[in-house]
């Protein structure tokens, strides 16, 4: 009895952890299902049929191959633009700053059905035919505020006087950005570039509204809710998942062996 | 051109010695415009402007065959809300219990995380983030597996005699969880749990444990150096990921249309439907200006209560 009340928050947080991985685990489970009719919600027997063939499905790697080329673009415009608005933030004193600031907030303090449909509203009154483009834009305007904020923490805790003595050791304006304030601000723009990739790829409101006849992966999912899933998107999942661990693992490894390797 | 330059010039500065600085200075000036320019400006035309599209087409009035046009008909809010307010209502109440659920169920991940993980953070933490990265809407579609009616979580539910209490609570029905008010908020707190314990995690790690350690030397218990020091630190946090959960919570309409029924509908199902399936566009941009209205009133009064202005 005591040694449950000592350890009461180890066992609620690994409990939240459970809840939180549980789906992950039914997702990787039903992948090996080979399921009677249109629908993979219950267990009927063992099969390595749709990992064998993950595409098999029609139209299903198509869209998977569209949402990571909409993820790409979006990221490297919502990074270069978001980068630029966090030095211009952070480093500088300037006019309206304060408008600023706010208009990068508002698109995280907001519905996500909000913008969607503003959206929507914009590209029917200009007669904008949907599709690709229209889902890029949406992308790297709803990435941008993130890229800003992961990127405007990372230099906020950078020392200035890093930059001040590359100066003294006559290092050009361009010659100090490259070579110092770059390589700190690294982190910060990373993460806000992989944020930015997992919430392009994953955006579903958004791209609802504004993708016309485009399918993007999330779009195929949302399909095949009401016409039947088939088991390759349990595989899909499965793979993401994987690959998701390893790429932030390996990520927080590097993070780590910088943090070591630097002097004290 | 040489007005303003001489103006920002020192006034008592020999021009032999500084000759270069008032032209570098200005157009030192300049550069946080350049900086800004282009994101602010696709801010500007896809997030601002589209807004003004959307009050426009709000106070239309016509049909989809013969074309909308602005006619200043403010009744469409006053309609759309009374038509839709039950669903405005579910939407508060769905998307307040699940931050309700969030904040209890992650806070002691988050705290197990940022003091009690020790060599096992990493892995936690990865754990926390990797939802991002994987499909939402293939996870959201397991939990029909998970709550199906007659698999094993149902049974358990209804021995141990939680789904007594929840029918009670006019949640569920019967021995059914899928298709009740229960499944969205399951699904709602499920999808937005990363969303609170990132910021909890991040306010908890920078929390000085010698505080800790300096409470216990005062003859503190345990549940007294939680109340009076550990949470209260943690308030940016609480703040923040509660809105981060609250915010998108209130206007999701994927949980109710997957895990939902008809009686489950939130109002971002609603405007949803009016906008791509009934091409009502008028009522639909009314509600979603109604529940922008309704969220921004609400995250400023909790802001001014919670008193916390760092948020980002």
């Amino acid at each position: 009895m005591r040694w449950l009340r000592r350890n009461l928050v180890v066992i609620a947080g690994l409990g939240t952890l459970a809840y939180m991985i549980l789906p992950n685990v039914v997702v990787t489970v039903f992948s090996f299902n080979n399921p009677t009719g249109r629908f993979n919600y219950a267990w009927q027997e063992f099969s390595l049929d749709a990992w064998k063939d993950p595409c098999g499905v029609a139209d299903m790697c198509g869209s998977l191959s569209l949402s990571l080329q909409i993820a790409l673009w979006a990221t490297i415009g919502a990074t270069a633009l978001g980068t630029a608005i966090a030095f211009a933030l952070v480093r500088y004193r300037f006019r309206a700053r304060g408008a600023v600031n706010s208009l990068i907030f508002l698109p995280m303090a907001m519905p996500e059905i909000v913008m969607a449909a503003s959206l929507l509203a914009l590209f029917l009154n200009m007669g904008i035919q949907l599709g690709f483009w229209t889902i890029l834009i949406a992308h790297v305007m709803f990435c941008l505020s993130f890229v800003v904020a992961a990127v405007k923490a990372r230099v906020l805790s950078m020392d200035p006087r890093l930059e001040e003595a590359a100066r003294d050791l006559y290092a050009g304006p361009v010659q100090t950005f490259v070579r110092v304030t770059l390589p700190i601000a690294a982190p910060g723009i990373a993460a806000g570039a992989l944020l930015s990739f997992a919430l392009s790829f994953d955006d579903f409101i958004i791209t609802n509204f504004n993708s016309g006849n485009t399918v993007t992966f999330p779009m195929f999912v949302w399909g095949s809710a009401q016409r039947g899933t088939p088991v390759q998107i349990n595989v899909i999942g499965t793979a993401m998942f994987v690959i998701a661990v390893l790429v932030v693992l390996a990520g927080q490894m590097v993070g780590n062996r910088r943090k070591k390797a630097q002097p004290k | 051109m040489t007005g303003p330059a001489v103006e920002t010039a020192p006034p008592q500065a020999p021009a032999s010695t500084e000759p270069p600085v008032h032209k570098a200075s200005r157009r030192k000036r300049l550069i946080p415009y350049w900086l800004l320019l282009p994101g602010i400006l696709w801010l500007l035309v896809f997030f601002v402007l589209p807004m003004v599209y959307q009050a426009s087409t709000s106070v239309q009035t016509g049909s989809l065959e013969e074309g909308f046009q602005v006619t200043w008909h403010f009744q469409t809010y006053w309609d759309a809300f009374t038509e839709y307010y039950p669903q405005f209502l579910r939407s508060l109440l769905y998307a307040g219990t699940a931050t309700v659920l969030c904040l209890l169920l992650g806070y002691p991940l988050a705290y197990l995380i940022a003091f009690k993980a020790g060599r096992w953070r990493n892995l936690l933490l990865v754990l926390v983030i990797a939802p991002f990265f994987t499909s939402f809407l293939i996870r959201t579609l397991a939990w029909k597996t998970i709550l199906a009616d007659g698999g094993p979580v149902v049974a358990v539910l209804n021995d141990i005699g939680f789904l007594d209490v929840t029918s009670w609570l006019g949640m569920t029905e019967g021995d059914r969880v899928l298709a009740t008010p229960l499944a969205v908020v399951c699904g709602l707190t499920y999808n937005f749990l990363p969303f609170m314990i990132l910021p909890l995690y991040s306010s908890l790690e920078r929390i000085d444990t010698r505080l800790h350690e300096a409470a216990g030397d005062l003859y503190a218990r345990p549940s007294t150096v939680f109340r009076k020091v550990t949470f209260p630190l943690s308030m940016p946090g609480v703040v923040s990921g509660t809105l981060l959960t609250f915010i998108p919570a209130s206007g999701d309409y994927v949980n109710a249309e997957l895990l939902g029924s008809t009686d489950t509908r939130m109002i971002g199902n609603v405007i949803q439907s009016q906008y791509l399936r009934i091409l009502d566009y008028p009522t639909a941009a009314a509600l979603s200006f109604i529940l922008m209205a309704i969220v921004l009133i609400m995250v400023t009064i909790y802001i001014r209560r919670a008193g916390t202005e760092d948020l980002v």
